[in-house]
């Protein structure tokens, strides 16, 4: 019988709202106690003292480009970067190619997650047939597969009309949608933040107000269809005052936030670095602030980290031809921990709840919580651990990030799925 | 002072002294042009490469004069856009010039940065010659040259800048120019091509162009590219030249001798009457002279020259 006991740490149970030393026993992959003072048996022990036993990381929005892109990341590498970051679930985007919109895709998708062995992997099946915005995808044949959410991801769905038979249809289903929310013909041939660094810069420019237009139809569309909308990757002060508005009057909203939308701004630009090239651009101070607040009141329910690899050779090329994204999964925790932790802007449980029982939630898993007769997923964190990002050193096959250098405090030092430790930076473990 | 930078990539980093120390070369090159032979052997065995994705039979002629007047060995690749699209990139093509032996490229690109990145990329001195909506430092250091030629200073002059400002590379070389030697900005134009939070850069922003010229020192019209109303920037020509055309009677708001400048080329009874293109205030045939002289200078000041020898 396979027995890890994890011992000596603090463990943080984001839905009790409570952080208490406790050990955790692990027998077959499951919980069997948590609390003090227990015994392995013939186990192997882990010697977590002076840690943080949180459970398992989910990150609910990620690129992992297979089918179709595997010099950018395949569902292996990138369940790599996941483990390495402290992730044990992760929600694939589907805009892959094929994309995502058919039984086949989501299977194949699946499949190969489980052949990597690593961290679970959920698809997320497409909202339109080939994200094109069109015809609905066959969502309940997409949900049997497997899917947890529908999403035309990297893609608005410019038409209203389209995306309220959408939303009526996934409600039918049982599906939340994920939103990316960008009205196209005031985003078109923008590369960065529409404001004075883009004036300086010479770079066309996306407006704030390309996405806020999207956030208030979607969450109108939401509100009369009753269908759970989950807008992905907020980033403006605006779509927070919108979503703010729309949780107060009930609507069923929930929003996400990246690691580099609440550090960066669109100051990072003024090089003309090609890794602070995202979509949605970074935007202004004002803004991150308006995040950060958000994440502390709870209108911004999730943090995610929209990791979105690419060659090389494809961003190494003036700013306005490199394509949109950046890796998130490597640098998210420290960035959680160094930027939002620290300073006080969330307690280390509210920020666990953002990376585990809020998406958890949003998705309809089992996962992101510590107790008896649940899978053993589980992330163990050092609070004090300080490291210089290097992207020479990441499991993703992505290098494209813009905190190169940074120093980060807060960072992963085991990643455990099912009762298997999947990255273990240093600790020993005595069988 | 002494020229410190490897690169020209904009005027937003320079700092005054060092703006003023490319117009002082700029004059001893200047009296270069003058002469019945104009040729020095400054930089003798100096290649300079221009490279253009973007056509610019005006300013491309007048680095290679400039250099060729330099005795430096020069070469033109105009490359169109497409080859980029094909799979060639910029980093590449300045490895295989670098590769060769380039001491100077100048670099004309479509998209903003493009000079940033070439620079990082390669050991070689690289000149901006125009990239995207970004900066266009040579054009506004010549405009720079000559207005402090004409008005003796630049401190304390009122400039207004009338046009398509949110395409325009000269008018953000020109902002930066300006203001850091002390001159006062007016920025005018269509709502539509006003970039957004410009007032940041120091520049008062002029939605008439009576408010734009009233007490104007100088008077910088900008092309406006005919294009840019298919794309419903403005609604027409037609409106467009009534709105912010330049005309005599409107440049009679100006302060008496005020100079008329344009990058060229112009649209005429456009942006600007022709009476006004080539009345007496205009300066705009010198601009193109005093264009040579100071990219001789910058090619000399880059090239690791100390005093002019001329």
């Amino acid at each position: 019988m396979h027995k890890l006991l994890i011992k000596g740490g603090r463990v943080i149970d984001p839905q009790a709202g409570e952080m208490i030393p406790a050990d955790i026993l692990i027998v077959e992959g499951k919980i069997a106690a948590v609390g003090p003072g227990l015994e392995p048996g013939e186990g192997a022990v882990m010697d977590v003292a002076g840690k943080l036993v949180a459970p398992g990381l989910i990150d609910m929005h990620v690129h992992f480009r297979e089918p179709g892109f595997e010099a950018k990341e395949t569902i292996t590498s990138g369940s790599r970067a996941a483990a390495r970051g402290g992730f044990t679930a992760v929600a694939c985007m589907p805009n892959t190619n094929p994309v995502a919109d058919n039984r086949a895709v989501i299977s194949y998708i699946k499949a190969r997650a489980k052949e990597a062995g690593l961290v679970k992997v959920y698809p997320i099946g497409a909202l339109t047939r080939g994200s094109r915005g069109e015809e609905l995808t066959e969502m309940a044949d997409l949900k049997e597969a497997g899917a947890v959410a529908l999403s035309d991801d990297g893609r608005p769905v410019a038409s209203a009309a389209v995306m309220r038979r959408a939303m009526q249809y996934a409600r039918m289903v049982g599906l939340p949608v994920i939103s990316h929310c960008e009205e196209p013909t005031l985003s078109a041939g923008g590369v960065m933040h529409e404001g004075y660094m883009s004036t300086v810069l010479g770079l066309p420019g996306i407006p704030a107000a390309a996405e806020e237009i999207m956030v208030a139809r979607d969450i109108i569309l939401s509100e009369y269809t009753g269908c759970p909308l989950h807008i992905a990757h907020v980033s403006t002060a605006g779509s927070v005052r919108l979503i703010r508005e729309a949780k107060a009057r009930g609507v069923p909203v929930t929003a996400e936030v990246t690691p580099h939308h609440f550090t960066l701004t669109d100051r990072a630009v003024a090089d003309y670095d090609t890794s602070t090239k995202v979509n949605p651009p970074l935007r202004t101070e004002e803004d991150v602030a308006a995040l950060k607040e958000a994440l502390a009141d709870g209108t911004i329910d999730v943090i995610a980290t929209d990791h979105a690899p690419h060659t090389l050779e494809e961003k190494d090329v003036e700013y306005q031809m490199a394509p949109f994204g950046l890796v998130g999964l490597e640098t998210a925790l420290g960035l959680v921990w160094t930027e939002l932790v620290i300073p006080g802007v969330l307690s280390p449980v509210e920020a666990i709840r953002k990376l585990t029982v809020n998406p958890a939630r949003i998705l309809g898993l089992r996962e992101g919580v510590i107790k008896v007769g649940a899978d053993a997923d589980i992330t163990i964190i050092d609070p004090q651990l300080t490291e210089v990002v290097d992207p020479a050193a990441f499991a993703s096959k992505g290098r494209n990030t813009p905190f190169a250098g940074r120093s980060l405090q807060g960072l992963p030092v085991a990643t455990i799925v099912r009762g298997q430790v999947v990255y273990n930076r240093n600790l020993a473990v005595i069988a | 002072m002494n020229w410190k930078r490897k690169d020209l990539l904009g005027l937003q980093n320079l700092s005054a002294e060092e703006i003023k120390l490319i117009l002082d070369t700029a004059v001893p090159m200047k009296e270069i042009l003058g002469r019945a032979i104009k040729k020095v052997p400054t930089l003798r065995g100096r290649t300079v490469v221009t490279l253009f994705y973007e056509p610019s039979t005006r300013t491309r002629t007048s680095f290679e004069l400039a250099a060729k007047y330099l005795s430096a060995d020069s070469v033109n690749i105009s490359t169109s856009t497409s080859s980029v699209v094909k799979g060639e990139t910029l980093k590449d093509t300045a490895r295989t010039l670098a590769a060769m032996g380039a001491d100077v490229v100048i670099l004309r690109h479509p998209m903003a940065g493009a000079p940033n990145l070439l620079a990082r990329t390669i050991r070689a001195a690289v000149i901006n010659a125009g990239d995207g909506a970004h900066e266009h430092p040579t054009q506004a250091l010549l405009d720079l040259f000559t207005v402090r030629e004409k008005k003796g200073g630049l401190a304390g002059l009122n400039v207004a800048i009338i046009g398509d400002i949110l395409h325009s590379r000269v008018a953000r070389s020109n902002i930066w120019g300006f203001t850091k030697m002390g001159a006062r900005v007016r920025i005018c134009g269509p709502a539509t091509m006003i970039p957004p939070e410009i007032e940041a850069t120091g520049v008062q922003v002029c939605t008439r162009i009576e408010e734009a010229l009233d007490g104007a020192d100088v008077v910088m019209m900008l092309r406006i590219q005919l294009e840019r109303q298919q794309r419903g920037l403005f609604p027409s020509i037609r409106e467009y030249a009534r709105l912010f055309g330049l005309n005599r009677e409107r440049l009679a708001l100006a302060r008496s001798g005020a100079l008329v400048m344009h990058p060229g080329p112009i649209n005429r009874g456009v942006e600007i009457a022709p009476e006004v293109a080539d009345g007496i205030n205009s300066v705009i045939n010198e601009q193109v002279t005093n264009g040579v002289a100071v990219r001789m200078a910058l090619l000399y000041l880059l090239s690791g020259g100390g005093m002019p020898d001329a």
